[in-house]
């Protein structure tokens, strides 16, 4: 079946079977790799994207199900003229990665809490990034890089 | 001040702009035209016999188009063993065989023994259901020391038992170590467990075949550490392809952690498989899968023994360990416990005596290789362990037992007992700054707090050192490793006078591509964002031997140094013809070439330029061209140190350990890029602290694996960790190399473990709990509560 959602702002669809994940309607369908895939159970937070605003493990849902809607993948987190955003920023200022393999999905839970509450505490921000997994930086710098992109117009976050 | 962009300054990672943007490649983003997908079928036993197998089901099935099993791998050889060890008594060790798919027997629960192909990876999966084998289920030898003892039931049974050698280091030393324990006035003795690990990078493995019937070339995108090894593994041991027919690619690789040094079953099968279909075959690893197929690190069981006389001076060491191998040998398996291990048991205490034996047991769990510190977390691991328990016996001061053992500054080069040269090294003052760093006057009232909180407060130190940079390659060579461990670099000056670097280092996730140009942007005064770092493509680069146990600078980083002073060599000879001066009056000076004493000078681009364009050139003396390669075997490993101090709270009612405070302060010798090695050091504490609180590979006994998903294995999350404090302002630059530089890598996985459990039982026996001696690895809330109410 075909499936056709609105990708980074751009309506965007691909044929897929009905057991498509989204993870993969995005990667292969779409040829979008920069959302990526750590495990099978939905514990690792690599394929975290947005979906009508809100943070979702594309893993673990079916491209059907999200057919529609608006989604922001790593790729749409960009400033206009292809620049770091104040986020992505923060992430290579505090070197909040290191293989960046896990990055794409923390940016974008990061950017997700920061929507929510754009002036968290620490606490909060590890409380928050649990679904992530980094297996490089600790977390120390991932957290660094949060609290300083913390406060920044929450516009700039994702600059669609 | 640090030249811009060069030694010393935290230059901010070129390569975060892709990976921050999705626009890393990794192996599992690349798509080939007419690529088809391979899944493997693995065994859910942990030890059966291959009565047959039918796979003509499968070959019917949508989509397929062909199934490969262990026999269509027959006529070509396995994945070999990279070190020979020889056993106490002169044997070499037992090499059991690896092939590609499984073949007569299957050996552990995820041992593969066919590969379907088909149109995508859906159907692949489908179709392996459709395989049908007949296997006969045999006993599953998990228990270590059963297996050990076990001579009727072999994992291999070509050998007439399981324990693959017997292992001393040094085998001279033995008599005096025993006579040493037998007059010492005090022994402490304890026993413990290096829990099974699995490295887990975020990334799982993947890989592409790509023959070319055209050319007869085959191509491999891998997730590869090291893919010069692989491509040689492959071509002389495995399939037989000449090493310049294949090329391997290790393109972005989101982490390795030691899991990706290694040669693996499916790089060649895809090959194979390739061949045979005649397209591009692309197998990337589910999670699940990768548990029961990449390799696992430590687990390892030792008993040691510190003698000691009444004031706390170290006598002699002596361990036993039974070290589990797994079902195969991997690469490097069988160095990580003798040759890793062995070698660091003196740490960096001035221990007359040490001997270590070491039994390596094939079970039919997953293979075991080097993971993260790759046997130097568990000889520092027993030995700081031991040393906390002697100091509690002996009633002396866990800072103080270590002060008056240690390598005392002035006595470098020290020789130690087990074999090692420490060049260089001031234990005292990393211990002195982790002391200033971790407010051990403040301690008491913090504990107070944690008092009055109803937790127990405890503070755990641990020293460490390691032998990074493997080397040097005759040594190495006559203790049966099979490869050399030099590296090598290519500075390619390009005609406009920006440069290429070819490296054989391989980076994934240490900034090489930051780090390297920071090197040759200060070595030959250009602007570092002049220059490119190629690495991970074995058709680019000369030679390499891949990143692993820290040797990216201090090996790869000096061939850089040698290949850059062949450059400014023949920059002089240039600069000579065309500043008509005599090549002896030349300097080279921060990117210009003088002639000294003048304000006379030609640029590191007008050099270059006249290099490629020879207009005005002495051709009949000097080639045209600005392009150095240089390979560069180290004299000797490289010996980075450091002292850890680790304050943990432990919930008396649920056993859980909270770690409150953690300090690191550690020797790297010269350091290139700060931000890059603290980094390093909050990464290898993190899976330090897995290791001590979280991670253990569990096999029930039946051999059947019960840590298989990311749902119960646990790894440290944001929320089990504190933010880190580091250090490395003591220097004491490596006297060997170039560049001063010594490894950090490994650091915080080596020096961590012991510092979170010495902390728990310090916090135990504060309050009172003084029975306890030891808890092993995982210390889980039920482990701690059993030990706090048992
Ligand atoms: S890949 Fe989706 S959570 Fe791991
Ligand atoms: S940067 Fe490698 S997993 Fe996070």
């Amino acid at each position: 079946m075909k499936v056709t959602m609105t990708v980074n702002g751009k309506s965007m669809s691909a044929e897929t079977e009905g057991r498509t994940l989204l993870s993969s309607f995005l990667r292969e369908g779409l040829g979008l790799t920069g959302t990526h895939v750590g495990c099978d159970t939905t514990q690792c937070g690599a394929c975290t994207v947005h979906v009508d605003g809100e943070p979702v493990k594309s893993c673990t849902v079916l491209a059907q199900d999200v057919a529609g809607k608006s989604v922001t993948t790593i790729e749409g987190m960009a400033n206009k003229d292809g620049s770091l955003s104040v986020l992505q920023q923060a992430f290579q200022t505090h070197h909040g990665l290191q293989c960046g393999f896990c990055t794409p999905g923390m940016v974008m839970a990061s950017a997700a809490l920061l929507n929510e509450n754009p002036h968290p505490t620490e606490e909060e921000v590890r409380h928050y990034l649990k679904g992530n997994i980094c297996r490089c930086t600790g977390y120390h710098n991932i957290v660094k890089a949060v609290l300083a992109a913390s406060g920044a117009d929450s516009q700039k976050l994702a600059a669609e | 001040m640090p030249k811009d962009g060069g030694i010393g300054e935290s230059t901010l990672r070129r390569e975060d702009i892709r990976f921050l943007t999705g626009k890393g490649r990794y192996t599992a983003d690349i798509s080939l035209r007419g690529q088809a997908h391979a899944c493997f079928l693995r065994s859910e036993v942990a030890h059966g016999r291959i009565n047959g197998i039918d796979t003509s089901a499968a070959e019917e099935m949508p989509g397929v188009l062909c199934v490969l099993t262990g026999a269509d791998f027959t006529e070509v050889g396995g994945n070999p063993t990279g070190w020979l060890v020889q056993s106490r008594d002169g044997a070499t060790m037992k090499e059991p065989k690896r092939p590609v798919l499984a073949h007569g027997k299957v050996r552990h629960v995820g041992d593969a023994y066919a590969m379907v192909v088909a149109e995508t990876y859906e159907q692949a999966k489908d179709a392996c259901e459709a395989i049908v084998a007949d296997i006969t289920e045999l006993p599953a030898l998990v228990d270590l020391a059963a297996a050990a003892a076990d001579t009727a039931n072999r994992v291999h049974e070509e050998f007439d038992n399981n324990v693959v050698f017997d292992w001393g280091w040094i085998e001279e030393n033995r008599a005096a170590v025993d006579a040493a324990f037998a007059s010492a006035p005090h022994v402490t003795t304890l026993e413990l467990v290096n829990n099974r690990l699995s490295p887990n990078a975020m990334e799982p493995r993947a890989s592409i075949g790509d023959f070319d019937s055209g050319t007869g070339d085959y191509k491999l995108y891998t997730t590869s550490q090291n893919p010069h090894l692989t491509r040689l593994l492959i071509s002389a041991f495995v399939m037989g392809i000449p090493e310049n027919k294949l090329t391997v690619i290790a393109p972005d690789v989101g982490g390795g952690f030691g899991s990706k040094i290694y040669h693996y079953g499916e790089e060649a099968a895809v090959l194979a498989a390739s061949k045979k279909i005649n397209r591009p075959v692309k197998w990337v690893c589910d999670r699940s899968e990768a548990f029961l197929s990449d390799a696992h690190g430590r687990d390892h069981v030792t008993k040691i023994e510190l003698a000691t006389d009444k004031e706390g001076n170290f006598l002699a060491v002596r361990t036993e360990t039974l070290a589990n191998m797994g079902a195969y040998l991997s690469n490097f398996a069988t160095c990580t416990p003798t040759f890793l291990h062995g070698t660091l048991m003196a740490g960096p205490y001035k221990t007359p005596h040490v001997y270590v034996n070491v039994k390596a047991v094939i079970t039919n769990t997953v293979p075991v290789d080097a993971y993260r510190g790759a046997g130097r977390p568990e000889a520092t691991y027993s030995l700081e362990r031991v040393i906390d328990k002697a100091a509690d016996e002996l009633g002396i001061d866990p800072w103080e037992i270590r002060r008056k053992n240690f390598i005392d500054p002035g006595a470098f080069p020290y020789t130690t007992p087990v074999g090692l040269v420490y060049d260089t090294g001031n234990y005292h003052a990393t211990m002195d700054k982790l002391r200033e760093m971790s407010d051990v006057a403040g301690f008491e009232a913090r504990a107070e707090e944690s008092r009055k909180r109803g937790k127990l407060r405890g503070f755990g130190l641990s020293t460490w050192i390691e032998a990074c940079g493997i080397a040097p390659s005759n040594l190495v060579g006559v203790l049966g490793c099979r490869v050399g461990l030099y590296d090598a670099a290519t500075i390619r000056v390009n005609a406009t006078g920006n440069i290429s670097v070819l490296v054989g280092a391989h980076s994934h996730g240490q900034g090489h591509e930051t780090v390297f140009a920071q090197l040759i942007a200060e070595k030959l005064g250009v602007d570092a964002k002049s220059v490119e770092i190629v690495h991970g493509d074995t058709s680019k680069i000369p030679f390499g031997m891949g990143t692993y146990g820290s040797r990216s600078l201090a090996v790869c980083g000096s061939a850089m140094m040698k290949a850059a002073d062949k450059i400014i060599d023949k920059g002089k000879k240039i600069a000579a013809h065309m500043l008509e001066a005599a090549e002896g009056d030349i300097e080279f000076n921060d990117g210009s070439f003088s002639v000294a004493g003048t304000d006379r000078q030609k640029s590191f681009a007008e050099i270059a330029f006249s290099a490629y364009v020879p207009h005005n050139y002495p051709l009949e003396t000097l080639e045209p061209g600005l392009e150095e390669t240089a390979f560069y075997d180290p004299a000797n490993f490289t010996y980075p140190a450091g002292a850890y101090g680790c304050e943990v709270e432990v919930d008396p009612e649920t056993g859980g350990v909270d770690i409150v405070r953690f300090t690191c302060a550690d020797d790297f010798g010269n350091v290139i890029n700060p931000m890059i090695v603290a980094g390093q050091v909050h990464g290898g504490v993190a899976q330090g602290i897995g290791q001590a609180l979280l991670e253990g590979v569990v096999y029930n006994e039946d051999g059947q694996l019960l840590t298989g998903s990311y749902m119960d294995y646990a790894m440290p999350r944001a929320d089990d960790l504190p933010n880190i404090d580091v250090d490395h302002s003591c220097v004491t630059p490596c006297t060997h190399n170039p560049l001063g530089a010594k490894g950090c890598g490994e650091a915080g996985a080596i020096g961590t473990p012991p510092a979170v459990v010495n902390a728990v039982i310090d916090a135990l026996h504060r309050a009172g709990h003084s029975h306890i001696t030891h808890i092993d690895m995982p210390l889980t809330p039920s482990r701690v509560w059993s030990a706090i109410n048992g």
